[in-house]
């Protein structure tokens, strides 16, 4: 049995809305509202939702770039919202985030040399010599060559970015590595590169990866246990052939019936959803889906669901679910 | 097979810039018939937009300028019509609708002002009836309490509902062609199913034909009946959906296709293209996909393959020596 490295326990982020002149507080954005899920070592766990559900909220609060506002975050069994600043700038090498526009954390103004080693010396690894040994090995790893070193960031093509970008993360050998969407800006003969690459090195680090992606087949290709969010909430968390095979909650089968197949002719049953995602400052009471599902019934406008065991590795968040053993 | 609408035929468009003439398209050819839908499907920086702004005749001047070929539309080479034809062509024969539609909404003006503005350019109609028209377009690209929102601002608007406004605008004067450069691209997998499935339904009723720029082959088999797959400015295969994508000629098209994960797949590795898109102009010799394709012979590098029949189909033609 593989052990969990990382256990999330009703992790919320709320963002306060401010107003007026003296910035009061007036409300709240729920971003991520009591999110739980666990991952275990050497797993790839991926993310989706549509834009706004609090996927990068989630990624960035299990790292603390954003501090969350209640939950707990054990990483190898300690919470890591318990840790102090300068506790938490320790635990970060084995914890690091890529994100989809690599530019966002790639110095412009530093060649890639100095970028790649900026890490090991903010740590304090090794000396010159075995520093620039690190970078050199590391920069071949990632698919490009030591001749690259020499150049600044807006010399390379997206890909070739996300490829530093991988690699910055990489320096500090972690353990944890949050994807937060890593291939959505690039084009498709790339995306599939940098995907590859993820896998090769995820073997030879012994990574484990959260992986967040609003394409579901890029999510099923990469991962092994997938959650579906909607509106801040985690609706449905599977092992990724069974949510494929069999989604359960109906905003999953909406949103997995929206995907456009590239495969002519395959005529699929589409669920169109009627309306738009309401805003998470103004969550729906009762299921946050409730608006837009088409089989919610009046307990779904007034209860919430809480995830159950549907199956062998299948939890749902859904009335029309009765738990095991009742119903 | 219907008639011919709009022929594109060896346009040329190319940037001046400080480092030399761009030729962002590169002798392209297209072809679209009345009532029908065709993708152009291409990576960043193929030429997809540049392709549609020349149709139109929005390129940034000076810096990007038509330098060869033609557009004919019906009758006429729009390619050389001048600015006071070409604003009597746009809206009202051919209309466009963008990726964000933020960007070409006027955010000061109401939702039914725009749509108004655009009926009394090209109708002699009031602005009561121009009003009342306005009302019935959004209702019919299913904008709910229609009555209310064609008062309201754009920024009022979400992402989905300002598209579906686009269309309405770009609708409203029943063009003949629809231009939509990634028209949902934007936009979430369940509104985008919607946009598309109402593009698909205002097609089947109007008659509307669809020029669909987008790099989602996706899109493209589900929304389209041909494609044109472009590449460093030049259209390398061209066919039906279904021939495209059963029986790709082109390594490009074959390895593009090959690239992308299905859901209905279990590979462990995914197949992928060696190297990174070229920006134009920097090929200049050859077939610009050899120095990626596996399967290069010398005469590729050298020599540029024209874009032949091949395949079974009849109109599936390919750019590639391996073809010819
Ligand atoms: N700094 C912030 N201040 C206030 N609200 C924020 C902030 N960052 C995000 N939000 C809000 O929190 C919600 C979740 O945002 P988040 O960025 O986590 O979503 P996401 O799922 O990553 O979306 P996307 O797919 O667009 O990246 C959104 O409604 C967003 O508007
Ligand atoms: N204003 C401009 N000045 C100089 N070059 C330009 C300009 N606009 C476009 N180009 C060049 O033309 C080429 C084609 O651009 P285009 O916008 O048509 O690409 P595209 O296929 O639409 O890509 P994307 O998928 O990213 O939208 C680009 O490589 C770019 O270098
Ligand atoms: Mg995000
Ligand atoms: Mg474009």
């Amino acid at each position: 049995m593989t052990q969990n490295l990382l256990e999330v326990n009703e992790l919320s982020t709320y963002y306060p809305i401010r107003k007026g002149l003296m910035q009061r507080e007036v409300g709240q954005v729920k971003a991520v509202d009591g999110v739980s899920f666990a991952v275990k070592e050497g797993e790839s766990f991926g993310i989706v939702g549509e834009s706004g559900c609090g996927k990068s909220t989630t990624g960035r609060s299990l790292l603390r770039l954003i501090e969350p506002t209640a939950g707990q975050v054990l990483f190898q069994g300690e919470d890591v919202t318990k840790l102090s600043r300068e506790e938490m700038r320790r635990k970060r090498r084995e914890m690091q985030i890529i994100f989809q526009d690599p530019f966002a954390s790639l110095n412009p103004r530093h060649k890639v040399r100095k970028i790649l080693e900026e890490p090991l010396i903010v740590h304090g690894i090794g000396d010159a010599k075995e520093r620039k040994k690190l970078v050199e090995e590391l920069i071949v790893t990632v698919g490009l060559n030591v001749s690259q070193l020499d150049r600044y960031p807006h010399q390379f093509s997206g890909g070739q970015r996300q490829r530093i970008a991988i690699a910055k993360a990489l320096m500090l050998k972690p353990k944890l590595i949050v994807a937060d969407e890593p291939v959505s800006a690039l084009d498709v003969s790339i995306q599939s590169q940098i995907l590859n690459l993820m896998q090769d090195l995820q073997e030879s680090f012994k990574l484990t990866y959260v992986f967040i992606a609003h394409d579901l087949s890029v999510v099923k290709h990469f991962c092994d246990r997938v959650a579906v969010m909607y509106l801040g909430r985690i609706v449905e968390i599977a092992d990724k052939h069974s949510l494929y095979r069999d989604p359960q909650h109906p905003y999953t089968q909406a949103l997995l019936s929206a995907a456009p197949s590239p495969e002519p002719g395959a005529a699929k049953e589409r669920i169109l959803l009627q309306g738009e995602v309401p805003s998470p400052a103004n969550v729906p009471a009762g299921c946050v889906f409730n608006t837009r599902c088409p089989a919610a019934t009046d307990r779904c406008r007034t209860e919430r669901p809480v995830l159950q065991q549907t199956g062998d590795d299948h939890f749902v968040a859904c009335h029309l679910y009765p738990a095991a053993g009742q119903g | 097979m219907g008639q011919t609408l709009l022929e594109i035929a060896n346009l040329q468009t190319h940037f001046k810039t400080d480092r030399g003439v761009i030729p962002a398209v590169d002798g392209v050819d297209l072809t679209i018939r009345k009532g029908e839908i065709v993708g152009i499907v291409g990576e960043s920086g193929c030429g997809k937009s540049v392709t549609s702004l020349s149709i139109m005749q929005l390129l940034p001047k000076p810096v990007g300028s038509i330098a060869g070929g033609s557009i004919r539309f019906k009758d006429e080479d729009i390619a050389k019509a001048g600015e006071s034809r070409m604003r009597r062509i746009r809206g009202e024969e051919i209309s466009m609708i963008f990726q964000e539609p933020m960007t070409s909404l006027n955010p000061l003006l109401t939702i039914g002002d725009q749509i108004a503005e655009t009926l009394r350019i090209h109708r002699k109609i009031s602005k009561k009836d121009a009003k009342a028209h306005a009302v019935a377009m959004l209702k019919k690209v299913g904008i709910p309490r229609a009555e209310q929102i064609v008062n309201e601002y754009p920024h009022r608007l979400s992402g989905g509902m300002r598209q579906r406004v686009m269309i309405a605008i770009a609708l409203c004067c029943e063009p003949e062609l629809l231009i939509a450069d990634e028209p949902t691209t934007a936009l979430d997998v369940t509104i985008q199913a919607q946009i598309l499935d109402l593009m698909k339904k205002l097609n089947e009723e109007t008659g509307t034909a669809i020029l669909m720029i987008t790099h989602d082959l996706g899109v493209v088999a589900e929304m389209c009946q041909r494609v044109v797959v472009m590449y460093a400015g030049k259209v390398v295969e061209e066919g039906t959906v279904e021939e495209v994508f059963r029986n790709p000629q082109h390594p490009y098209t074959k390895g593009l296709i090959r690239s992308i994960p299905r859901m209905e797949d279990d590979v462990r590795r995914l197949y992928s293209i060696k190297g990174s898109v070229p920006l134009p102009g920097t090929i200049k010799q050859g077939c610009r996909f050899a120095p990626r394709c596996e399967f290069a012979m010398d005469r590729c590098a050298a020599e540029l393959p024209e874009l032949v029949q091949s395949g079974e189909e009849a109109g599936h033609r390919s750019r590639c020596w391996l073809n010819g």
